[in-house]
């Protein structure tokens, strides 16, 4: 098992927290950049091998696309669906504004 | 019957007695029913199975059922069966929460596949049952409605993350119970609860109504306390559905038929990288005399390499958090669930994620994220693909020689509660022996095999390729006959 330094940097986890949208705190940044890198250390195992020649595999079985008739089918009722959404307005789901977004 | 020790309710009626006697009218289901709910008025206030117990309906289900009994009509294979279902499958007008704050007080629209073919079987659903959140861990200890308790031992966790699915079939809330399984999260919490749990092939039940996880590992299967039982939910709950495009279309492999088949000649092979280290003495012993006992009833059982699978763990920690942080990006406070109000869009988003989700489910966000991120896809999630094809390929080579491989199910019996919260990679090791099947897409199953050196539940695990479910029954049949004879003796 390779020991290095640290397998993750606590500026690396502020950039991954920002693209999984999540904001964290200056005690929860050193404590998941602690526990994220004792992962990685132990994934260096895998790191560490040689799999040049080897297929990767997604999934237990091949994606294969399914077809059926092009014939309409039985639909959520819309006001099931909008019922249990956190705002809605004219049928639609309501959000705030995006403008202004990392302005 | 095995002794009342081996498991708190090992004297109750199976789910194939109950069915019948319902059936033909010699039991009502309300009666079945009410011996489910004053236990869970007895018991339930400190394990804590439940995060829903649906009496009033329940009541009503059962109602029917007699009803249509009474009227000539036959309810179905579970007819007025007490069923557990976990908080990830989804119900249709009844709160469906992953035990996340996110999704709390979220009533879906629709019901689940398989929560549609076991009320056309007749079953009761008595309730939902409490997992670790977004079912990420293997303690049911990381729900955001507080932890499960183990019904043998309260100051031990259930395992996870089903485990309160685990401990209502254990504690004899329900007779029958689901979960999923995404790389132990049946079999796990089955072993430490003593009770019955198994991982179908990948694809053999649907998973439509199921709340993703990690899409190319998450399967639902059942919990019950006999090998039977298990089969016949199996068998219920199997077979193709248009609605969910990974939907093998095939027959359910017939379990219920070859149940008493035994092992005579059939080769089983015990794992040696799961004999060893990391695997706790008694456990290791346990599992030895599991494969003492096939080889008296006539099978050939060797040792066998399946080198690949110690990578498993890694592979799983990589690959899972990566279909999680996808999957999970729905999770956006627009269409469901929470929403925490912020001047634009982009802030209500973040805000509502971060107050939505817990630790766990943050750390594999974030980890998933980092192993698919610019720079290090290839070095961390493209080589565990990779180890993934090693995995499957070992696992090949031992099946051209065995027909099921045995290993311990988990690396210990239950542990203490909070015993490993604060460390995450220790948590995770539970999982080494159950992770591999996952990966593969093989199913798998852990059958109660006496008691470890503290008195609790130790499970031992058969597995087999692809659709190698008979196989995989016959031998777990053979196992559960020798521990209830091991445990009246």
């Amino acid at each position: 098992m390779t020991e290095q330094s640290s397998p993750i940097t606590a500026a690396e986890v502020t950039k991954v927290a920002k693209l999984a949208r999540l904001t964290l705190t200056d005690a929860e940044l050193e404590r998941f950049t602690h526990q994220l890198g004792d992962i990685l250390g132990h994934a260096a195992d895998i790191e560490a091998l040689d799999l040049t020649d080897v297929e990767p595999m997604a999934r237990p079985i091949p994606l294969t696309n399914v077809f059926r008739p092009d014939e309409p089918g039985e639909p959520l009722d819309r006001d099931d669906v909008l019922s249990v959404a956190p705002a809605v307005e004219d049928n639609q789901f309501r959000v705030p504004p995006s403008l202004g977004e990392d302005s | 019957m095995s002794d009342e020790q081996h498991s708190p309710n090992a004297v109750d009626p199976s789910a194939i007695e109950t069915a019948a006697a319902v059936r033909s009218g010699d039991l009502s289901a309300v009666e079945v029913l009410e011996t489910s709910l004053t236990r869970i008025e007895e018991r339930e206030g400190e394990i804590h199975a439940f995060n829903l117990v649906l009496a009033e309906e329940a009541r009503e289900t059962a109602r029917r059922v007699d009803d249509a009994v009474a009227g000539g009509a036959d309810p179905g294979a579970l007819a007025g069966v007490p069923v557990a279902l976990k908080d990830n499958l989804c119900t249709k007008g009844v709160e469906t929460t992953c035990s996340s704050r996110i999704l709390e007080g979220w009533k879906p629209p629709y019901d689940a596949t398989v929560v549609q073919r076991l009320a056309a079987a007749g079953a009761v659903m008595v309730g939902k049952t409490n997992l670790d959140e977004f079912a990420m861990g293997s303690s049911t200890e990381n729900s955001a409605f507080g932890p499960t308790h183990n019904p043998h031992d309260l100051s031990k966790v259930p395992g996870g993350s089903s485990g309160g699915s685990a401990a209502a079939v254990a504690a004899g809330f329900a007779t029958l119970a689901l979960g999923s399984d995404t790389g132990g999260s049946i079999r796990q919490p089955a072993a430490l609860c003593g009770v019955v749990g198994m991982k179908p092939t990948y694809g053999l039940v649907s998973r439509l109504g199921l709340i993703a996880f990690g899409s190319s590992l998450d399967q639902i299967g059942p919990f019950s306390n006999s090998v039977a039982d298990a089969a016949l939910l199996l068998e219920v709950m199997g077979g193709h559905d248009p609605g969910d495009s990974t939907s093998l279309d095939t027959e359910v492999p017939a379990v219920s038929t070859h149940l008493d088949d035994g092992v005579s000649g059939m080769r089983v092979g015990l794992i040696s990288e799961m004999m060893g280290e990391g695997i706790a003495p008694d456990v290791a012993a346990r599992t030895r005399a599991a494969a003492e006992c096939l080889a008296a009833a006539g099978a050939i059982v060797e040792e066998v390499s399946v080198p690949a699978v110690v990578y498993g763990l890694s592979a799983y920690y990589l690959v899972a958090p990566a279909e999680a942080s996808s999957n999970l990006a729905r999770y956006d406070g627009v269409r469901y669930g929470m929403r925490v109000e912020a001047p634009t869009v982009g802030e209500m988003i973040e805000a509502t994620r971060t107050a939505g989700f817990g630790d766990e489910v943050k750390r594999r966000i974030m980890l998933g994220t980092y192993a698919l991120s610019a720079g290090y896809y290839d070095a961390f999630y493209g080589k565990a693909l990779k180890v993934r094809t090693l995995i499957r390929g070992d696992f090949d080579a031992a099946y051209g020689n065995f027909d099921v491989l045995l290993s311990p199910t988990s690396p210990s019996t239950a542990f203490d509660m909070g015993s490993k919260t604060a460390d995450p990679l220790s948590m995770y090791l539970n999982d080494l022996c159950t992770i591999p099947s996952n990966l593969a897409g093989h199913p798998a199953m852990s059958v109660p095999f006496g008691r470890g050196g503290d008195g609790l539940p130790v499970g031992v695990q058969v597995l087999a390729p692809a659709l190698g479910e008979v196989p995989m029954f016959r031998t777990a049949a053979v196992l559960e006959a020798a521990a209830r004879e091991e445990a009246r003796s």
